[in-house]
């Protein structure tokens, strides 16, 4: 199975980068976020499938689309052809092979890998953090600080889109979007309606999964994913100016940085409190308690962050498609 | 029961990956995108509801029948509508049937 899974990833790559058609290159993408995503299940790390599924084979095929829509559909062919860059992906290939068989065996039980943190997190964790989900425990307490700067890295690539895409006559344009006649429009009829359907079992979805990552897959991730593609959804389809009576561009920067302060917030009361940075156990008169709330706070923090970036990227790209270009540049109409 | 249930199950999952092969063999062999779109979009939606029954014949809780059964219902909504919304987006930008030559003499005569 894992051997099948990794030869559709490879030849799938082979063809990402032989086709010259961007849209194709879209599309190849998508699968393999896909194909990645199985290949983690069978590798028994679901949380990890969840958000590559969410993110890998959702979002990022939808951003590209709407990038490829201002850029343009065809890949520049090459000018010459870079034999240094070849020798020094030959050379270092090579070296990675001989690295690589010095390694332990997948698995091996023996590995250095397997005797030091891994055992301690699996036994104590029921103990000291009291959720049934070990990821989620290691993501949220053993290692909140690379979370941490996860989420701070989320939000700098929010910030250098909004800062690269957003002009001063981003803001005059954005009071000339002329809003679709009505929302029941003729032409996207059975879309439209079904949109209107799933609509809110998505926001309940993204709800779910957010405050249901201690128990089950899940965690501010995938849920911050979820809900900013159910926005995504409605913006496309029934226009910007709609989308933005409820998220607009401000409330969205807001709750972006928001995100991020109320995960440092939570490591400084923790420092407050008298404890180390990001130790629970100090927030509440009991540490199992204690525990929980951080995680709660910061997984909400994640989320938040996550959902915000997501719009801030959307819109600034939909902010930035002024006129529709040539014909075969044009973003099909639905 | 409980064998029956199995077998049971077993066709099901059996069928629902027959189905889905041949519609990867359709939209290998048809030529015209309408016909492929066709192909793809009834043999997913099939396909997919025909595992997810068999599936949910040999489980033993009634969460994991539940959560199969939401599964199975918005994958009938958002499948066919996605199809719909393929074919459409086709047919605005321009990108006729191909309909061949008998037929279209049989339609323009009526």
């Amino acid at each position: 199975m894992n051997i099948v899974l990794l030869t559709f990833l490879l030849i799938v790559a082979i063809a990402i980068i032989r086709t010259r058609d961007l849209f194709a290159v879209t599309m190849l993408l998508s699968i393999y976020g896909l194909l990645s995503a199985s290949f983690f299940v069978t590798l028994d790390a679901v949380d990890v499938a969840f958000t590559e599924a969410a993110v890998g084979a959702g979002i990022s095929g939808l951003l590209m689309l709407v990038a490829i829509s201002i850029t343009g559909r065809k890949e520049q062919s090459a000018k010459r052809k870079p034999f240094i860059a070849l020798l020094v992906v030959s050379l270092t290939t090579l070296l990675l092979f001989y690295g690589i068989s010095d390694m332990p065996y997948f698995g091996a039980t023996d590995a250095p890998i397997h005797n030091h943190v891994a055992p301690r997190y699996i036994q104590d964790s029921m103990g000291e953090v009291g959720i049934p989900n070990i990821v989620t425990s290691v993501l949220a307490t053993y290692r909140a600080f690379d979370t941490f700067g996860e989420v701070v890295v989320i939000f700098t690539a929010g910030i250098g889109v909004f800062a690269l895409l957003s002009s001063s006559n981003a803001h005059s344009q954005a009071k000339n979007i002329i809003p679709d006649q009505n929302s029941m429009d003729k032409r996207h009829l059975v879309i439209r309606i079904v949109t209107k359907i799933l609509f809110p079992f998505i926001l309940l979805f993204a709800l779910y999964v957010q405050f249901h990552g201690d128990f089950g897959p899940g965690g501010g991730f995938q849920a911050g994913v979820v809900f900013a593609a159910a926005v995504i959804l409605y913006a496309m389809l029934f226009g910007m100016k709609e989308a933005t009576k409820v998220f607009s561009q401000s409330l969205v920067q807001v709750v972006a940085a928001i995100g991020v302060l109320l995960y440092a917030s939570v490591g400084v009361a923790t420092l407050l409190l008298g404890g180390d940075f990001f130790d629970y156990n100090s927030l509440a008169s009991d540490p199992i308690a204690g525990q929980h709330i951080g995680i709660l706070v910061i997984e909400l923090g994640v989320g938040c962050t996550v959902a915000a970036v997501m719009m801030i990227i959307f819109f600034s790209f939909n902010d930035l498609q002024e006129q529709p270009k040539a014909d075969n540049n044009k973003e099909p109409e639905l | 029961m409980d064998t029956l249930m199995n077998f049971l199950s077993a066709l099901c999952l059996l069928v629902g990956a027959l189905i889905c092969v041949s519609g990867a063999v359709g939209v290998n062999r048809f030529n015209d995108f309408y016909t492929r779109m066709h192909a793809a979009s009834v043999t997913d939606t099939l396909g997919a509801a025909f595992i997810l029954i068999g599936l949910m014949l040999i489980s033993d809780q009634f969460i994991v029948i539940a959560k199969l059964m939401i599964i199975l219902l918005l994958g009938l909504i958002v499948g066919p509508t996605t199809s719909h919304v393929l074919a459409k987006a086709a047919l605005k930008n321009g990108l006729k049937p191909n309909i061949p030559e008998q037929s279209r003499n049989d339609i323009s005569k009526k």
